[in-house]
């Protein structure tokens, strides 16, 4: 039985609460190719909640009216949501930074030929999820062959000049652990995976994200059945360091899901914890919520604040 | 006592200090010096760590040291080949005592 998390902040004599949002959210659907072990949010082939046309209007109209620095985008699987590539192109004027989150598979489809030279003539940032350079390992959580077929993506995406020097296009690697333990410190393991890439795949890119498992959709289902789901949370709740609640990503993100619904975060949006603790939509919202709203919390918050933290 | 090794104990090891809280101390501060990040990575060190664990056959530090090295990155073939570094060398060292072997009969033969 883990402490709430709200009373381990008060413990610490900490707040969560919002400053200044930076970046908008937009999850347009829990629609993917993939079934990862790890996914907080239970996408997969079957699902089919994606975001409408009047949706993605609505958050295009949203995005317009208050200029985020970084607009991200992730799923599911972006690429196999219809209507993408407006929202990509409305959205890239209105941004500092467009950020696609991909889990390579779903792009290097042919039929996304023109999505991906979309997204290099936007110059959109790519996310893309790579746990290991090991391929046993990284297929054990996404499926088999996936290792390769994401090798050979980020190949090509190297060749059309995405992680390369001085191009441009910023390519950053997220690295899941593979099963119920810890991520490791991500400089050493950003320097080990650039280093593997490289010799192993002749691949560079510029950044490695290493973020801990979510406790939340299929990867907890995996935690109750492995029987993990006590050990992981309580080493999660023991790893709590209170340096990393300044800079949570949570304080300065605006989370809209596909069907408008506002959240604090991805993951307050996979536990359906309501942005602020009320349900509100991007259909009723004129401008980010201020500074100094309060953070929704729940029990897989202590996997943010884990180690180094998810900032 | 029902169990000799019980894998709760490994979360209770700092109580060894109760009785010897210096000696403790000295050891524990050694002990995470020794596992920083130096000439050799602390993912290199939990690798080696992980080795010797089974070459003393301590339940606890495989289990912790399996652990550590699946948190520094580590994969499976990596933390096996590990493991058959401390065999090759815990299996050569009972052979290589062959020659001492060699040698006694050596000299009592004809």
């Amino acid at each position: 039985m883990t402490t709430p998390f709200h009373d381990t902040l008060s413990a610490h004599g900490l707040e969560l609460t919002r400053e200044v949002t930076r970046t908008l959210q937009i999850n347009v659907g829990r629609l993917c190719d993939l079934a990862c072990r790890h996914c907080h949010l239970d996408a997969g082939p079957g699902r089919r909640e994606i975001m409408t046309p009047a949706t993605m209007a609505a958050v295009i109209a949203f995005a317009t009216r208050h200029r985020f620095a970084v607009i991200d985008i992730t799923g599911g699987a972006p690429e196999l949501v219809p209507g993408i590539e407006e929202l990509l192109r409305e959205l890239a004027p209105v941004t500092g930074q467009l950020m696609l989150r991909t889990n390579l598979t779903a792009l290097m489809a042919p039929e996304q030929a023109e999505l991906l030279e979309l997204i290099i003539d936007l110059k959109v940032t790519l996310v893309a999820s790579f746990p290991s350079t090991n391929a046993r390992q990284a297929d054990a959580q996404r499926g088999a062959g996936i290792s390769d077929r994401s090798v050979t993506m980020l190949q090509q995406l190297n060749a059309r000049g995405y992680g390369q020097p001085d191009s441009g296009l910023l390519l950053h690697l997220v690295a899941n652990p593979g099963g119920a333990f810890l991520p490791d410190d991500q400089a050493a393991a950003e320097r080990r995976f650039k280093q593997e890439a490289q010799r192993r795949f002749g691949i560079v890119f510029n950044q490695l994200f290493t973020f801990a498992n979510m406790p939340l959709g299929r990867f907890r289902s995996w935690l109750e059945k492995s029987g993990n789901e006590a050990d992981y949370l309580q080493r999660l709740q023991a790893a709590f360091n209170p340096c990393t609640v300044a800079g949570l990503m949570c304080r300065s993100l605006l989370s809209v899901d596909w069907d408008g619904r506002l959240y604090d975060c991805d993951f307050n949006l996979a536990a359906e914890l309501p942005l602020g603790n009320k349900p509100q939509t991007i259909f009723d919202q004129t401008a980010p919520p201020p500074a100094g709203t309060t953070i929704a919390t729940g029990e897989h918050c202590y996997a943010c604040t884990a180690g180094s933290g998810f900032t | 006592m029902s169990d000799y090794y019980n894998p709760a104990d490994l979360n209770k090891f700092a109580e060894i200090g109760k009785d010897a809280p210096e000696l403790a101390t000295k050891f524990f501060d050694y002990y995470s010096a020794v596992f920083a990040e130096g000439e050799l990575t602390a993912r290199e060190k939990a690798l080696i760590a992980l080795g010797v664990a089974h070459a003393v056959q301590c339940p606890y530090c495989i289990d912790a040291y399996t652990r550590s090295c699946l948190e520094k990155g580590s994969h499976l073939g990596e933390m096996t080949e590990a493991v058959h570094v401390a065999n090759a060398i815990r299996g050569g060292a009972s052979l290589v005592h062959g020659i001492q072997m060699r040698n006694v009969a050596d000299k009592l033969g004809m």
